[in-house]
């Protein structure tokens, strides 16, 4: 593999009518959608949505049954589209290697590909941890880390890509509402700080309300509303307004 | 089943196929390789010495009464260079080595592990896959080696101790020189060179193809361990049939 342009700027997508099922269960039924060139967009909705379905698509790991995703305006499904842009993701459960540390994790792209020589790649991963908050951690193994760390460790993996194009699987899911903050605050102050379009799933109302440019809310595998997070809010449809308001209410003692 | 056989088939090409990109994985090999020895060798030297004495128990005392004390060294060498410690290693191996392969990847799968490394351009072929075969491949062959001496020595060791039988270590092994040719042992080893592929590519397809939690890693490791087992045995005749003419 050729060696990344150093230049880095965030690529468009645009899904559409994407259609995916799996065992006779349609899970995706014809998304639409774009997501403009550093924009940061939050796909909310509910558990078992489809929402970790489409970003699978987006990086290549499922095949549509219909429908195209496009980088750039090129099909991902056409040959090296997927090489010739910078994709990354942060997977739900961090997708951190257990046998290897934390340093080597971040690490492991430009080892692989042999990108860099070996003392170059020990100073870029110490420079991205550091980034998100984890400066002298490259020697811990990942069971060392709690799950807060784990995200910020593959957020730093991540980086190390150089990413035009991030993708979030549920980055606050499973952890304190300390934890998810740090993480929003460093998935906003990545987007400020290097334009990579980010592309969230999540059903974490204050990070999609906090961090987004966009929001889309999607249920059964389908887009119900999308629009900037003020219009997103005033939303008539139902469904819409139950997701983003609803909150738990203690049944009353007697 | 025929959808298994084909993926393992592609699997085994495609490994193959990265087979000149192995000098790069050459740390992972010495790792993979270390560990299959490392763990097995203990085993393999327990199991084959019994297998080399129980198989003088069988046969000694039946030859020794006819008559025929000459061919106890060399029906002991022959039935252990040739057919017992490669399929016997074999199958330790995949009940040892394939299970650690096919529990390792199916996790790696299951907690998304592949999944990350696919994102980042890198083949679970070549990081995962091809380094297991090659450590494998150049491992179980030697531990035969090793297994083929213990069980000789595990042969003799019953021949001079058993009262019924009474053959002298010396006398053990210049018998064994008459019979056992140097293509016997090649044969045994080439034998678990192919077996050594096959618990390779079973284990590694099985982890690959591991779905649900650690309930499917649990299914992941049983079914590598029966297919390979099934399958060196089914290979074993085939090979047997082909290397006797």
């Amino acid at each position: 593999m050729d060696s990344p342009p150093s230049t880095q700027q965030g690529i468009g997508v645009e899904v559409r009518g994407l259609r995916k099922s799996f065992n006779d269960h349609e899970v995706l039924k014809g998304l639409d959608f774009k997501v403009e060139p550093a924009e940061v967009f939050v796909l909310m909705g509910p558990s078992g949505s489809g929402k970790s379905v489409l970003l699978r698509h987006v990086i290549g790991l499922e095949q549509p049954d219909a429908g195209e995703i496009l980088l750039e305006g090129k099909p991902i499904q056409s040959s090296n589209v997927l090489d010739e842009y910078r994709l990354a993701m942060v997977f739900q459960s961090g997708g951190l290697l257990n046998s290897l540390t934390v340093g080597e994790n971040v690490g492991l792209y430009l080892m692989e590909h042999r990108l860099k020589p070996p003392e170059e790649i020990s100073r870029i991963v110490t420079e991205n941890l550091e980034l998100v908050g984890l400066k002298g951690t490259e020697d811990k193994m990942p069971s060392e880390l709690s799950g807060g760390m784990k995200k910020r460790v593959a957020i730093a993996r991540a980086l190390v890509t150089e990413p035009q194009l991030i993708l979030y699987d549920e980055p606050t899911s499973e952890l304190d509402p300390l934890s998810a903050v740090v993480i929003a605050d460093e998935i906003a102050k990545l987007n400020e700080r290097i334009r990579v379009t980010s592309l969230i799933v999540s059903h974490d109302r204050d990070l999609a309300f906090g961090v987004a440019d966009r929001i889309a809310v999607i249920n059964e595998g389908k887009i119900l509303t999308i629009g900037s997070p003020d219009e997103v809010k005033r939303s008539q449809d139902p469904f819409v307004h139950d997701f983003l308001n609803t909150t738990f209410k203690r049944p009353q003692r007697r | 089943m025929f959808q298994n056989v084909g993926e393992m088939v592609i699997l085994l090409w495609r490994t193959l196929l990265a087979l000149p990109g192995g000098w790069r994985q050459r740390d992972k090999i010495f790792d993979q390789f270390f560990e299959i020895g490392n763990a097995s060798l203990l085993m393999v030297c327990i199991l084959s010495f019994f297998i080399g004495g129980v198989i003088a128990l069988q046969t000694g005392p039946v030859l020794v009464e006819r008559g025929l004390a000459t061919a106890v060294g060399g029906v002991v060498g022959i039935s252990i260079c040739k057919e017992l410690a490669p399929v016997m290693m074999s199958i330790l191996i995949a009940g040892r080595i394939g299970s650690a392969m096919a529990a390792e990847i199916g996790s790696m799968r299951v907690y998304q592990e592949i999944d990350a490394l696919r994102t980042m351009n890198i083949s679970p072929i070549h990081y995962l896959v091809l380094p297991r075969l090659i450590a494998i491949a150049a491992a179980l062959p030697m531990l035969v080696i090793f297994a083929i001496l213990v069980g000789w020595l595990g042969g003799a060791f019953v021949c001079s101790a058993n009262s019924r039988i009474d053959i002298s270590f010396p006398a053990f092994f210049t018998t064994l020189r008459h019979i056992v040719e140097i293509k016997d042992v090649v044969n045994g080893v080439f034998k678990s060179f192919i077996f050594a592929w096959v618990i390779g590519v079973v284990s590694c397809h099985q982890g690959l193809i591991t779905i649900g939690g650690p309930r499917g890693i649990g299914r992941s490791v049983t079914k590598a361990v029966v297919n390979s087992i099934v399958i060196i045995v089914i290979l074993d005749y085939i090979l047997t049939r082909l290397l006797l003419r």
